[in-house]
C-alpha cells in the first residue's frame, strides 16, 4: 500500500520555489504587470494568497466592476470544488454567481450566449476532464461566432475556467491536460498561469480580453502554490512567454505543473509559455536562436500535443541554428492511469535525461571531425 | 464494507466512495443475473448481490495486480463482464446513451431479446427529476431508502423492459445516510432490520452476528490487498491499442521508460522507492 500524496501533491519544492514571489517588493516587479491605476505603484499593498484566492479575487474584481458580469458553473454558489468562487454568491448575489446543472455543453452555450449579448460570461467547468461534452460549443461556436457572423457577434466576452493537470491521483478523468486538443480552434484563445500573481492578472487580462478564452488551472497549484499578491487590480499580458531564468546552452519551455519540476541548472534558459494560443512565437525562437538547442515539456502525451506544433514552428525558424533535434518530454500517449502516474509524468529525472542527451547530442560531422560552418 | 471503505478513505489511503444500499441491492435483487448493468459509481452492491467477492472488490479499490481493471482507474471504478458489469468512467451520465445502444444489442440477439434488459444506473445531476413522462417514458417514483418498494418498482420495470421492449425511468428518491447516523430512521439498513425483525426472520443476534464476520471478512480481505503489489509497469503502456495492434509511439515509450528505469531505477530515489510496489519491479518494461 503506498502511502498518501502529501496533500500539496507531489511536488515537494513547490512551496519554496525561486518562482514564487515571496515579498512585496519582489511582488511588484512581476514582469511585464499593468495595473488599472496609473499613479498606485507607492502605495500598493499585498496579501499573501495561494492560487485558488488569487483567482477568487480577480472574479471579484471583476463582479465588482462589471455590473454585466455574472459567475457560473457546477456548485460555484457553493464555492466550487476547489473553493475558487468561495463567499462570491453571498458577496454579489445569486443573481450573478450561480449554479448550473451537470451540463458542460449547456453550459459553455449559456456563456456564449450572453457573451453575444456583450454581457460578460464566467463560466467554471469542473475539472478540464468534463470539458468534452462542450467541446462543440467552444470550437464550432465560440471560436467561430465573430468569423461567421462578419464581426457582428462574438463570444468574446466569455471566459472559461477549468482545472487541469495531475495531482498524483487523480487517474483518467481527473488529470488531464486537454490545451492541445484547442490548438487549431483559431478564433480562441488558452491561457495557463503558472502561480498566485500569474493567475490574477493573466484571468484579468483573459476576461476582458475581446476574444473567447479557455484558462486551464493547474490545479495542484490551487494551495501548494502561494505569493504575496498585489492588491490593486492588474493585468498581465496574453500571448507573451516570459523568460523566468536566461541561459545560453539550451531553452526549456513549459507552462503550469511542470515548471516546478525545473532545477535550477546554470546556462539553461527557462520559459514559461503562459499563453497557448496563440502563442508567443517570437520569444521562444529568438531563445532557441540564442541557445541553438530546444527541450519542450508538457504533461498532455506527446502525439497531438502543443509541443508538436512548437517543434515544427521552430524547425522552420530556427533550422540552421538548431545544435540538436527539438526534444519533446510529455506525458505518454496513453490516458492517466492511477497507480502508473509517478512514472507517467515528466519528471525531473526525465527532464533531466533529456537535457544532458540534447547537450550532449554531435550532429554526425561534428563526429567525423568535419568543420562545422 | 461501506464503513470500512469509508474510514480507509477518511485515512487518505483510497480517493473516494458513496453508498447507497436500498436502492442498489433493492434493484440488484429484481434483475435477472444476466441483466446488463451500466452504472454510476454507487453500484458496487449489484456485484456484491451477484457474487463478486469482497477480495475482488478490494483489489480495485486498492489497485493491486489482482485487480481486474489494472489498477488504472480511482476506486470503485468497477467493471466485471462475467458480472455483466460494465466499467464505470467518472464522468458522470455517459451510461446513458450507451445503455440504450446495449438495450438494442440485447433487442437484436434472438438469445435474449424478450430474456435481459439492460439496467442503468445514474443520479439526479444526470437527468432533471420529473422529465421521464415529458419523453413518454413509463415512470414510476419509489422510496429509494426502501429496498422492499424498491425491488417491487423495479420488478414491474423490468417486467414490461423485458416483455415491450421499451424504456422504464424508476425513480428512487434516496440520499447519502451518513456512515455515523446509525440513528436516523430512514436509514435504509435499520428499516430493512426492523422489518425482517417484526416478521419473526431475523434477530439482534443474528444481525450482531452477522455484522461482526462482515466486519472481519472485509478487514482481512482489506489487510491483504494491502500487502498485495500493484500491477506490471508494462500496464501503463498496455490496453491503450488493441495489444496486437500497438502503435509505434507507445512501443517507443515503453521502451523510453524502461531504458530510463534501467539507467535511473536504483540511483533515483522517487524510482527506487516507487518502483518496488510495482510487480516485477518495472524489469518487465
Amino acid at each position: 500500500m503506498s502511502t498518501p500524496p502529501p496533500a500539496d501533491g507531489d511536488l515537494p519544492g513547490l512551496a519554496t520555489s525561486a518562482l514564487l514571489r515571496n515579498t512585496r517588493e519582489s511582488a511588484l516587479k512581476t514582469p511585464g504587470i499593468r495595473w488599472d491605476e496609473a499613479d498606485v505603484m507607492s502605495s500598493i499593498d499585498t496579501r499573501k494568497m495561494n492560487m485558488f484566492q488569487s483567482i477568487r479575487d480577480a472574479m471579484s474584481t471583476t463582479l465588482s466592476e462589471d455590473d454585466t458580469a455574472v459567475i457560473f458553473g457546477e456548485d460555484v454558489a457553493f464555492g466550487g470544488v476547489f473553493r475558487c468562487t468561495m463567499g462570491l454568491a453571498e458577496e454579489f448575489g445569486k443573481e450573478r454567481v450561480f449554479n448550473t446543472p451537470l451540463t458542460e455543453q449547456g453550459i459553455a452555450g449559456f456563456g456564449i450566449g450572453l457573451a453575444a449579448m456583450g454581457q460578460t460570461a464566467i463560466a467554471e467547468m469542473q475539472f478540464a476532464d468534463y470539458i468534452w461534452p462542450a467541446f462543440d460549443q467552444i470550437v464550432n461556436e465560440a471560436a467561430k461566432m465573430r468569423y461567421r457572423s462578419g464581426g457582428q457577434y462574438s463570444a468574446g466576452r466569455l471566459t472559461i475556467r477549468a482545472p487541469s493537470m495531475t495531482v498524483g491521483h487523480g487517474a483518467l478523468y481527473h488529470s488531464q491536460s486537454p490545451e492541445g486538443f484547442f490548438m487549431g480552434a483559431a478564433g480562441l484563445k488558452i491561457v495557463v498561469p503558472r502561480g498566485p500573481i500569474q493567475a490574477k492578472g493573466l484571468l484579468l487580462a483573459s476576461i476582458r480580453d475581446p476574444n473567447p478564452v479557455i484558462f486551464f488551472e493547474p490545479k495542484i497549484l490551487y494551495r501548494s502554490s502561494v505569493e504575496h499578491v498585489p492588491i490593486p487590480s492588474y493585468t498581465l499580458p496574453l500571448s507573451s512567454a516570459e523568460i523566468l531564468k536566461p541561459g545560453s546552452d539550451l531553452t526549456i519551455l513549459t507552462w503550469g505543473t511542470p515548471l516546478y519540476t525545473m532545477s535550477a541548472g546554470a546556462r539553461i534558459e527557462l520559459i514559461d509559455l503562459r499563453t497557448i494560443l496563440p502563442w508567443d512565437r517570437e520569444t521562444v525562437v529568438q531563445s532557441v536562436k540564442k541557445t541553438g538547442r530546444l527541450v519542450i515539456v508538457h504533461e498532455a502525451g506527446k502525439i497531438g500535443g502543443v509541443g508538436s506544433e512548437i517543434a515544427s514552428v521552430v524547425t522552420e525558424e530556427c533550422f540552421l541554428r538548431l545544435e540538436a533535434p527539438v526534444r519533446r518530454v510529455c506525458g505518454w500517449d496513453a490516458p492517466v492511469p492511477l497507480i502508473y502516474e509517478k512514472f507517467y509524468v515528466p519528471d525531473a529525472v526525465r527532464i533531466l535525461d533529456a537535457i544532458v542527451s540534447t547537450l550532449h547530442y554531435l550532429i554526425p560531422s561534428q563526429e567525423f571531425g568535419v568543420v562545422h560552418v | 464494507m461501506d464503513n470500512i471503505l469509508y474510514n480507509v478513505q477518511r485515512q487518505g489511503k483510497i480517493s473516494f466512495y458513496h453508498g447507497e444500499e436500498a436502492s442498489i441491492v433493492g434493484s440488484a435483487a429484481a434483475l435477472g443475473p444476466n441483466d446488463e448493468v451500466l452504472g454510476q459509481y454507487r453500484e458496487m452492491g449489484v456485484l456484491v448481490w451477484r457474487g463478486c467477492s469482497i477480495d475482488e472488490l478490494m483489489a480495485q479499490c486498492l489497485s493491486t495486480e489482482r485487480d481486474a481493471g489494472k489498477g488504472r482507474q480511482m476506486p470503485v471504478h468497477f467493471g466485471a463482464p462475467r458480472f455483466h458489469f460494465h466499467t464505470i468512467s467518472s464522468p458522470l451520465a455517459t451510461q446513458l446513451p450507451q445503455a440504450a445502444g446495449v438495450a438494442y444489442a440485447i433487442k437484436r440477439d434472438p438469445a435474449r431479446r424478450g430474456v435481459d434488459c439492460v439496467a442503468c444506473y445514474f443520479g439526479e445531476g444526470g437527468w432533471d427529476s420529473g422529465k421521464g413522462p415529458g419523453y413518454g417514458i413509463d415512470t414510476i417514483r419509489v422510496d429509494g431508502n426502501d429496498a422492499l418498494a424498491v425491488f417491487s418498482a423495479v420488478t414491474e420495470a423490468r417486467r414490461r423492459a423485458v416483455a415491450e421492449s421499451k424504456p422504464v425511468l424508476v425513480e428512487a428518491m434516496t440520499y447519502r445516510v451518513g456512515h455515523h447516523s446509525t440513528s436516523d430512521d430512514n436509514n435504509p439498513l435499520h428499516r430493512m432490520r426492523k422489518f425482517l425483525e417484526l416478521q419473526g426472520w431475523w434477530s439482534l443476534e443474528e444481525e450482531d452476528s452477522l455484522k461482526a464476520s462482515q466486519k472481519k471478512a472485509v478487514l482481512t480481505a482489506f489487510q491483504k490487498a494491502e500487502k498485495d503489489l500493484k500491477p506490471s509497469l508494462t500496464g501503463l503502456f498496455t490496453d491503450v491499442y488493441s495489444d496486437e495492434d500497438t502503435p509505434w509511439n507507445l512501443v517507443e515509450q515503453r521502451k523510453e521508460l524502461r531504458d530510463l528505469l534501467k539507467k535511473y531505477g536504483d540511483a533515483w530515489e522517487p524510482y527506487r522507492t516507487e518502483r518496488a510496489k510495482f510487480k516485477g519491479h518495472g524489469n518487465d518494461l
